[in-house]
This record gives C-alpha cells, structure tokens and sequence, in this order.
C-alpha cells in the first residue's frame, strides 16, 4: 500500500485514507518513544543497558497486558475502571490458595495445584469482568459507573480475603503437591522476564482476534455504530459481555503475574493501573468513542508511558515532578491529534473558499 | 424595484464529490409566502440551511434586503431577522414548553431569569395558534403535533422578517393546519417573507403566492401561484410531462409466499405520546419475486412496522411467518441468516459504520460465511466484496477507501449490497431513496427490480407516490399506525393515495 501524508488531501489510487489516518498516530507515538530513548539515554549511561532494558520492559508488560484487555472495551466505546482492583483480587486469591483454602464444612485445607491455582484466580478475574459485562449490556448501566463501582467491590473482596494483611507463604510445598509457584511465574525463560513473554503472546493471539475473527470484526463494527451493527445483525450484547471478560482476564493475568513478581499478595496490589492502562490505549492513537484502536498502537503507548516514568526515575526526578510530566504527555498526546485536525479543517475551508 | 428580503446568488454546495446545489438562484419577497417545490435530494433542505447559516455554502452569495451578507451561524442569520422552523424537530424534550420557546433567547434581568414574561408571551402565542398548553408542561410529554406547534410558536415569537417553514405540517391535524394557515396570512401582512416547504403539494399551493421549484440542486421553474396549477408543479420537480409511466410487471412470476403478517400490533416506542401502539392489526402477505411498497405519511407507524419486522423491536401481537416459519421470536442476527434483512431509513444513523472502509461495511452482515474454524478466510470476503461492488454497481476507487468518501448515492447501494450478500429471500426497504439523487434512484430501483425477476420479495416504505406508482406490484396505505387501503398502482391515481393517506388523520389526532 501507498502511504504518501504529505499529499493527504488527495486520494490516491488504492490507498486508503483510514489506514493512513491510524499509521500517522501510531508514527507520531512511536516518535515520542524515540524522543524519550534518546533524551534519557544522553542524560543516563545506564538506560539503554541491557538489564535496564529489561527491566523497563517488564514494568511495561504489566501495564501493556491491562492495556490490550482495555483497548477491548475502549474499541466498543466503553470503559473498564476496575481492572486495577481486578489485579488485587486475583492475585489475593492465588495467595489465599497458595496459603492452603479451608474445605468449608470439614477441618480440612486443600492445597490446589498451582495450575489450579492459576486457572482459579482466572477464573475469578473473568467473573467480575462478566458482572461488568451484564451490568453495562443487559442492566444498559454507563461503563463509567458500573466499573467504578466494581473497583470498590473488587477491591473491598480482596481485602476481606486477606483480611487487610498480605501473604507470603507462596513458595508451597513439594509433599503438598503445591510447589513451584514463584519459579513458574516468575521464571525467565531466555533470561528474560515471564510478563514480557505473556505480553509478546497476548499481543498475537489478541491481534489475530481482533484482525481475523468474526468477534474482532463485530467488536469494531459496534464499537463504530451500535445501532448499525445491530441491525446488520451483529450480536451487540454478546460482544459487549466478552469484552469485560476478557478485560478481567488480562487483569487476572497480571494479578498472578504480579503476584509471583513481588513474592507476596497484597491487597493493594494494582492500584491506579487502570489509569496508566487507559493512557496507554490513548496514547496509541485509539478514539474513546470507539471503533478506532490498534494492538500495535497500544503496545506502543505502554512503551511510551513506561518509559517516560522509568527514565524520570533513573535520572533521579522528584516523584511529585514524575507525575506532572506523565499527566502533561498523556494531554500532549492527544492534544496534537485534535489540533492537526483543526488545522486540517481550516486548511479545508480555505481551499473550499 | 424594491429589493427582496432574501436572495441567494449562484449558490452552490459540494458535500464530497455530491452537488447538492448548482449555481441556484433564490429570492423570496416580503409580505410574500414562497413556496419551494423539489423531490427529496433536489436540494431544498440544503438551500434552506445555506439561508439559515446552518451550512456554508461552497460558492455563491447571499443578499438580506439587498446587501449582500455572511451567514456563518444560526445567531448570525437570527440577527439578520432569518428564522428556521426545521424539519426535524429541534427541541430538548426534558424542558418545559416555556424553556423550549425562551431557549437561547431567556429574558433575564442581572442573571436572573424573567419567567413571568416568558409565560405571558408562551400563553398569547400557544393562544395565536388556538392551542391550550400550559407553557409549564414538559415538551416530552406533547404528542408529535403539538411539539410541532411548539417548534412553530417559537419562531412566531421571534420578530423575524424572513421565516422558513420546512415541512412546517407534516404532524398536524387539518384543523391544526388550517389556524396555522391563518396564521401565515396575519404574518404575511405584517411584510413577513415566508419560505414554505412541504411535501403535500396541493397544501402548498393553497397558501403561496410564489413558486420555485428545485430539481437536482437547480431551479428549474419559477411562477406565481395564480398562473399554475398542481400539475406544472409535479412535471417541473420530476423533469418530464407528468404521465403515469406504464407498469412494467413483464417477466415478473410471482411465486410462494415469502412473507405472512397476521394482525401484528407493534407498541408505540417512544413516550411522547400517549398512544399505546403505533401499529395494529395489520395484515399483510408478500410472494417470492413481488414487490410491495408502503406508503404513508410521518407518524403512520412505517418505520416501526420495518424495525419490528428486521427484530429490532418486539410484535406485541400477532404472528410472522418467514417462507412458512414463524421467525417471530428470532433475533436480529438469525432473521438475516432466515432470509429476512432491513436497509435502514437512516443510513447515516442505522446502517453505516463510518469508521470502516467500504469493503468491510459490505461484509458485515455476511462476515460469519467467511469465517472457518474461528479464522476469517480474506481471499473469500475479497472476492464477494469485489462482486457486489460491482453488482450494484458502488462508484468508488477500492474497497479500502473509506465510505465517507462516497456520495450519498452510493453510499445507500453499499448498505443495500452488504443485505444482498446475505442471500436473503425477502428485502425489507425503509424509504430507500432518501436523500439521494436521482440518477441514484433509478439504479438502486433498476437493482431491485432485477433482483425481483430472480425471485426475491421486496417491501420498501416510501413518502413519494411516484416511486410506489413506478415501481410495485402493489401499494399498501398506511395511516396512524392501520392499514387503509391496498391497491394495484394501475387502479388507482396518486391523488387518491394521498387522499386515503390522510384520511383518518382527523380521527387519529388526540392529545
């Protein structure tokens, strides 16, 4: 295909203005990216060293998983405030099953396997994701409002399970048949990090959902226009319900992740990241109303706000400073995509005059 | 010669690559109503907007009282003494009638509002167009023709010396239409020039002095009043003497019943009124390659009747057979997989995605054919995309370009193709032709015709008689949500049909 945004008045050819729209956003994220490598690495030798690398792409990951679960939602026009607390709980729970869960009605404890246990604490993510997902398509409750309220729930359920405290005792026991939680989620296979290699996969898999499956097409058809895509047949509510579960799931993902991480379940855990996951999602050029939004993009955003912090942090910027400038990129960042098209209209008017 | 209170000078306007006006020239006189006469898509609204600083024209200018002006904003044209009662409906439904009248225009004294005064000026208007309405009500709660009236009440209190009425009845009662004509007349003798658009004609002509008439986005004939007749009107707007062109129904067999409707009764979906349903009892059967149109005026319970049939919205009543299944209870989705699809009124609204390209909107509906084991096989969807571009005929430079960029025209061939990919037995159509021009039209008729011939049923709504008159088998009349008639285009003429249209509206008004 043909990309030539120096003539973008003119359609040419096949090329095709909507693909040439998203590639400019993506460039201008992938710009900001190049200028934070390349301002931090002149202020740090340290930067572009290899550990620190990293390490920098691990904390990306956690966000960048949460923000390909976000971009779902925010592909259908919705938002999805309680993956933060999501994070908490599921790790909390993976905790709690880790610590040995009581048999109710008996004085037994049952030590699940860590597969169970990874597949339990899922579990739990995708639940509170589908009761999102009911709440806003079949209850027709606002997203703002129902995962808000979802994050206290979530949040509140997570530390009723810890009772406020954190657990510690992850490592289990070989006798119990429960060992090897810490060394299977935070492994690093190839000496790089288990998040990074969950991020790169869950890059794919949701990429190829989103580019080739029915749901993907339905997803940005009614992420695009409800009433249209309803009437064409698209089942609305069935993809509004998937996308808050599959939301969770990331969430729980990182839950687990996160976790195996800190070598400790804290109740806290994820707190705020739905904020930094929307700032990534934006940052990669996808609109809030919906319908536009790329993987690639949203990659990019995480990269771009992971970045920006951890640098701000290696040259030794205040903490209060560090948020400052993160909340100032984010505005930045959209604000240059509205004032092109401003520009571009009054260019418009002009010519038409 | 004294110079007239509007007039619009070689004005054009290009939305894309549609020219909705092409170098019109306009001029309505004061103390004169001005009746502009087109078919949909002619331009009418458009020019209507360009005088009411709603659009910017492209080229072209515009003169108030001889000077020449711009209009960038409806303050501008208000400050001009230019004042619009729109088409649709431009009031917010949770205010009262008061704040409806008042709204951008509050009388307020140090910031505090005067509402004693703005209900003394409601009450003598709402007591001009011999309505009881306390200005304290909240418009959601009128009827259609009352929240008409109130539209119309507030243009009356503004002081305006040009005031455009488009489609100032379409929801009023005879009754309501005849104190809103007298209305017409005192203001016509304050020296108001009045611009009076309307879709029943011979309403028209009854109150204008002066007649232009619009055809694709040109004025083609001026006249006054005196000097013609409904005919001039009708063969100006449609290019031609006005003949009934023969029914063509050669080569048509008429198979199975696709589709039986037995008494179906549809509630009314919104709550401005407080009629419970805005269909009943109606009956109706559609045969394998038949095609049937449905005529009636706003509010007849069309577009509801459309949205129940395409399972948008539920039958309170009745049943719904589908080539002999009851599908009454199928959702959307799986009444498109049965044969059954609706192309949408309002493509804008209800059937475009704008955000996607053209191939992709033409696939929507048919995506899940392309889909094997969970993947999307995209040499298939490009090869059927590729087909239907070219079977109904889309005028674009690729499948990737993205719809904005097409014409109206085309942009409606696009949502009918991606219905016909589905491969349906029967096509349900709701006003099909609706701002588009007319070269347009005739394709997307010539396509369905065609597609008639290979058997398909096809119900279409439409508010021109012509099209119903050209085009159907047979013409069914609506009115106030009941079926008033149903008739062969050969044994009927489209003054009767528009006479029947209207006939029970006087019973059907309540409030």
């Amino acid at each position: 295909m043909k990309l030539n945004p120096l003539n973008r008045g003119e359609r040419t050819g096949t090329s095709s203005k909507l693909n040439r729209r998203a590639f400019i956003i993506e460039i201008r994220a992938l710009v900001a990216l190049a200028i934070i490598v390349i301002f931090f690495s002149f202020l740090s030798d340290k930067f572009l060293q290899y550990s620190n690398l990293v390490l920098m792409t691990r904390h990306v990951a956690m966000n960048a998983i949460l923000a390909i679960g976000m971009l779902l939602v925010i592909l259908n026009g919705g938002i999805d405030l309680s993956v933060g607390s999501i994070v908490g709980l599921s790790g909390v729970v993976a905790g709690y099953l880790m610590q040995g869960a009581p048999v109710p009605f008996t004085d037994q404890v049952a030590y699940p396997n860590i597969w169970a246990v990874l597949v339990i604490s899922l579990i739990v993510g995708m639940f509170f994701g589908w009761l999102n997902g009911l709440l806003v398509a079949k209850l027709n409750i606002a997203p703002f409002i129902a995962t808000l309220g979802m994050l206290y729930v979530a949040r509140g359920f997570a530390k009723l399970i810890t009772n406020g405290e954190t657990f510690t005792k992850l490592s289990g026991k070989p006798e119990l048949g429960n060992a090897g939680f810490l060394s299977t989620f935070a492994a690093r296979p190839l000496g790089i990090p288990l998040p990074i290699w969950v991020m790169i996969v869950f890059a794919i898999v949701f990429s190829v959902i989103l580019n080739r499956t029915a749901f993907g097409r339905w997803l940005y058809a009614s992420g695009g226009n409800q009433r249209a895509a309803a009437l064409t047949g698209v089942p609305i509510t069935k993809v509004n319900v998937r996308i808050y579960v599959l939301s969770g799931f990331c969430a729980a993902s990182v839950g687990v992740l996160f976790t195996a991480d800190l070598q400790a379940a804290i109740p806290n855990m994820g707190e705020f990241s739905e904020l930094n996951a929307i700032a990534a999602v934006v940052i990669g050029g996808t609109a809030l109303s919906g319908g536009r939004g790329t993987i690639r993009g949203t990659l990019i955003g995480a990269f771009v706000i992971g970045f920006l912090v951890d640098g701000l942090v290696l040259i030794g910027v205040s903490v209060f400073w560090q948020e400052t400038i993160k909340g100032a990129v984010i505005i930045i960042a959209v604000a240059v995509e509205e004032i092109q098209r401003i520009l571009e209209r009054r260019q418009k008017l002009k010519s038409a005059s | 010669m004294r110079s007239a209170a509007i007039e619009a000078i070689n004005v054009s306007k290009n939305y894309g690559v549609t020219q909705a006006l092409k170098s019109a020239n306009f001029k309505a006189e004061s103390g004169q109503v001005t009746a502009l006469f087109g078919e949909n898509g002619a331009g009418k609204s458009t020019l209507m907007k360009i005088l009411a600083g709603i659009e910017r024209p492209t080229s072209g200018e515009i003169k108030v009282f001889g000077e020449k002006v711009e209009i960038y904003s409806p303050i501008d044209a208000q400050s001009l003494g230019i004042t619009i009662i729109h088409q649709e409906l431009s009031l917010c439904p949770n205010l009262s009638v008061r704040d409806n009248i008042f709204m951008g225009r509050e009388n307020s004294k140090l910031g505090f509002m005067n509402y004693t005064h703005e209900e003394e000026v409601t009450r003598r208007v709402l007591a001009q167009l011999e309505e009881v309405i306390d200005p304290e009500t909240r418009v959601e709660n009128l009827r259609l023709g009352l929240q008409q009236i109130v539209e119309i009440a507030r243009a009356l209190t503004i002081n305006s010396k040009v005031l455009i009425m488009d489609e100032p009845t379409s929801a009023l009662s005879s009754t309501e239409v005849a104190v809103l004509f007298k209305v017409i007349l005192e203001l016509k003798e304050k020296g108001v020039a009045i611009i009076y658009i309307s879709h029943h004609l011979e309403e028209a002509l009854e109150i204008s002095d002066h007649a232009i008439v619009l055809r694709d986005g040109q004025v083609v004939a001026e006249a006054d009043v005196a000097d013609i007749d409904l005919e001039w009107v009708v063969s100006n707007m449609l290019g031609r003497t006005f003949k009934e062109r023969a029914h063509k129904n050669s080569g048509r067999t008429k198979g199975r019943n696709i589709l039986e409707i037995k008494n179906a009764r549809i509630l009314e979906r919104g709550i401005a009124t407080s009629k419970l349903y805005a269909v009943e009892d109606f009956s109706l059967t559609v045969k394998a390659g038949e095609i049937v149109s449905i005529y009636g005026l706003m509010g007849a319970g069309r577009t509801e009747l459309m949205e129940a049939l395409a399972g948008r919205d539920d039958f309170a009543h009745g049943e719904l057979l589908l080539d002999g299944i009851d599908v009454k209870h199928l959702s959307v989705q799986n009444r498109i997989k049965a044969g059954m699809g609706l192309v949408p009124e309002d493509r804008q609204r209800d059937g475009l995605i704008q955000q996607m390209s053209v191939g992709s909107n033409l696939s929507l509906a048919s995506y899940m054919s392309h889909i094997k084991r969970g993947l999307v096989n995209r040499s298939t969807e490009k090869t059927k995309i590729e087909e239907a571009i070219k079977n109904v005929r889309v005028k674009t430079s690729g499948r990737d370009m993205p719809i904005e960029s097409l014409s109206g025209g085309n942009q409606q061939k696009v949502v009918l193709g991606r219905m016909l990919l589905t491969d349906p037995k029967i096509l349900l159509l709701d006003e099909p032709t609706r701002g588009i021009d007319v070269g347009a039209k005739g394709e997307i008729f010539d396509l369905l015709r065609e597609r008639a011939e290979q058997g398909l049923a096809i119900l279409f709504v439409t508010s021109e008689i012509s099209e119903a008159m050209n085009w159907s088998d047979r013409i069914v009349v609506m009115s106030r949500g009941h079926v008033v008639g149903i008739y062969k285009p050969s044994d009927v003429t489209r003054e009767e049909i528009m006479s029947i249209a209207e006939s029970t509206k006087e019973e059907g008004a309540r409030v």
